[in-house]
């Protein structure tokens, strides 16, 4: 399991560059936003959570489609699937991996477009806090949406369709806690404690899904 | 407890061939089709005939239609939930027909659901659209509906249609409670109940008694739409298998 985690590490670094072109696109996503709403500085301090989430959920979105789709592709899917570990474990290790790669960066660059927002200090850490807690329950709803579209030719923008209502909770709570850590009145523990729940749950509920999806479809 | 296993084994498989289904679905339809219409019907004249709300005069109506529409595009959703399970555990040939027949009726209803609602939130709160609670799970529920149809129609080979299906029906299934949850949770942070304030003063029986009649027109509505649907669906599948074997004669011919 170790050697498939850094297999599947070196993989996502290495193909098309995913783990730079998820930040850039969560770059350009921040960036547009300010064009759209106008530079007004308080405004933009204001929605600053919500436009980082937003762009980071968008940007996870991005390479699902590619968690399986290569691998079954290139045929190695199935001698993963023929070993003994069950393949929701497969599931998990790729999916965390894929998370690894690809929300991890999106975490790291927040402090940056949190100045560019006009953020102070305690939101942009409670953004990096809550979007590290809460994009691997993203990516976990995502490899069942992954799974089920894995032999569809052009199966991204069905994936998204499909994986973005079922994030809603996520983003809710993601948002609710940050606005609680940044303004008084608002609690930041128990919607941060849901969130955290919720991507326990769905790292389990999705693997396992995921999973079963992904052995019927090789018989 | 064998013989009870045999028993529920037959009475689930007695449905399972799609010809003997076709025959009950011939009988029931007409029957079905027959009440669905005395109910609206009997519900219509009923609403038509109550009187006007004192608070909300004669946009009360609309009530009759939405709160049906509402209930029936849930009930889809169970239905297929059910279907999802069916399809899971028991491989159920029918099963797959009925989640396929379902999703754009419920469809249908929920967006009836909230176009209903729009219309009605105009005179009544002032706006067609509020960021309230019922109204962005309904929203979302919309979604995953359409989501689910574009799958359907997206994924040509039959069998893995279905286990896709069924999966992406029961991950929702087990979603949409925690996103109402989580709806709720948004709506009560983000702005003080002013829409509940209208809600629910006890119905009187002057609208009780139609609302009642309506949902379960609406109900018998859905239930005869959906075995027309299926329907059609098996006779479909059945006309691809004959295509099928033909351009394979043809072929050898």
């Amino acid at each position: 399991m170790k050697a498939l985690f850094w297999r599947e590490l070196k993989l996502s670094s290495q193909v098309g560059g995913g783990m730079l072109t998820g930040v850039l696109f969560f770059l350009t996503i921040v960036a547009v936003m300010p064009f759209a709403i106008g530079p007004d500085l308080k405004l933009l301090a204001r929605i600053g959570p919500a436009v980082l989430w937003t762009g980071a959920l968008l940007a996870s979105l991005l390479g699902l489609d590619r968690l399986f789709q290569q691998e079954r592709e290139d045929g190695s899917l199935d001698i993963l699937l023929m070993q003994e570990t069950p393949p929701a474990l497969l599931v998990f290790v790729k999916a965390f991996a894929h998370w690894v790669a690809n929300g991890l960066p999106l975490v790291l660059a927040v402090p940056i477009f949190g100045i560019i927002l006009n953020m102070s200090p305690i939101g942009i850490g409670a953004t990096m806090l809550t979007l590290a807690v809460g994009t691997p329950a993203i990516t976990f709803i995502g490899a069942v949406g992954a799974a089920v579209t894995v032999s569809l030719p052009r199966g991204g923008l069905l994936l998204s369709i499909l994986v973005l209502p079922l994030t809603v909770p996520i983003l809710i709570f993601g948002v609710t806690a940050i606005n609680g850590a940044v303004e008084d009145p608002a609690p930041f523990l128990p919607p941060f404690m849901i969130l955290c729940a919720l991507t326990l749950f769905f790292s389990a509920l999705g693997s396992l899904a995921a999973g079963w999806v992904l052995k019927q479809s090789t018989d | 407890m064998s013989e009870t296993i045999i028993k529920q084994n037959t009475s689930i498989w007695d449905y399972a061939n799609p010809t003997r289904f076709l025959g009950i679905a011939d009988r029931i339809i007409p029957w079905l089709g027959g009440a669905t219409i005395l109910c609206i019907g009997l519900g219509l004249y009923l609403g038509f005939s109550a009187p006007e709300d004192y608070q909300q005069g004669s946009t009360v109506l609309i009530m009759f239609i939405h709160v049906p529409a509402s209930w029936v595009a849930m009930m889809s959703y169970s239905v297929m939930t059910m279907s999802a399970i069916g399809t899971l555990v028991w491989r159920h040939p029918l099963a797959d027909i009925s989640l396929r027949a379902a999703a754009p009726i419920g469809a249908a209803f929920t967006f009836l659901g909230l176009l209903t609602g729009a219309l009605w939130g105009k005179p009544m709160w002032g706006t067609y659209w509020v960021w309230d609670a019922r109204l962005t799970s309904f929203l979302v529920l919309l979604i995953i509906y359409l989501g689910i149809i574009a799958l359907a129609k997206a994924i040509e080979e039959p069998t893995t249609a279905a286990r896709s299906l069924a999966i992406i029906t029961l991950v929702g299934s087990i979603n949409i409670p925690i996103i109402k949850f989580s709806v709720d949770w948004w709506n009560t942070l983000h702005q003080p109940a002013s829409v509940s304030r209208l809600a629910k003063p006890a119905m009187d029986a002057v609208f009780l008694y139609p609302l009642l009649t309506m949902a379960v027109g609406f109900s018998l509505f859905f239930f005869t739409v959906h075995l027309m649907k299926m329907r059609n669906e098996i006779l479909k599948r059945r006309i691809r298998t004959m295509k099928m074997t033909a351009a394979r004669q043809a072929e050898r011919g």
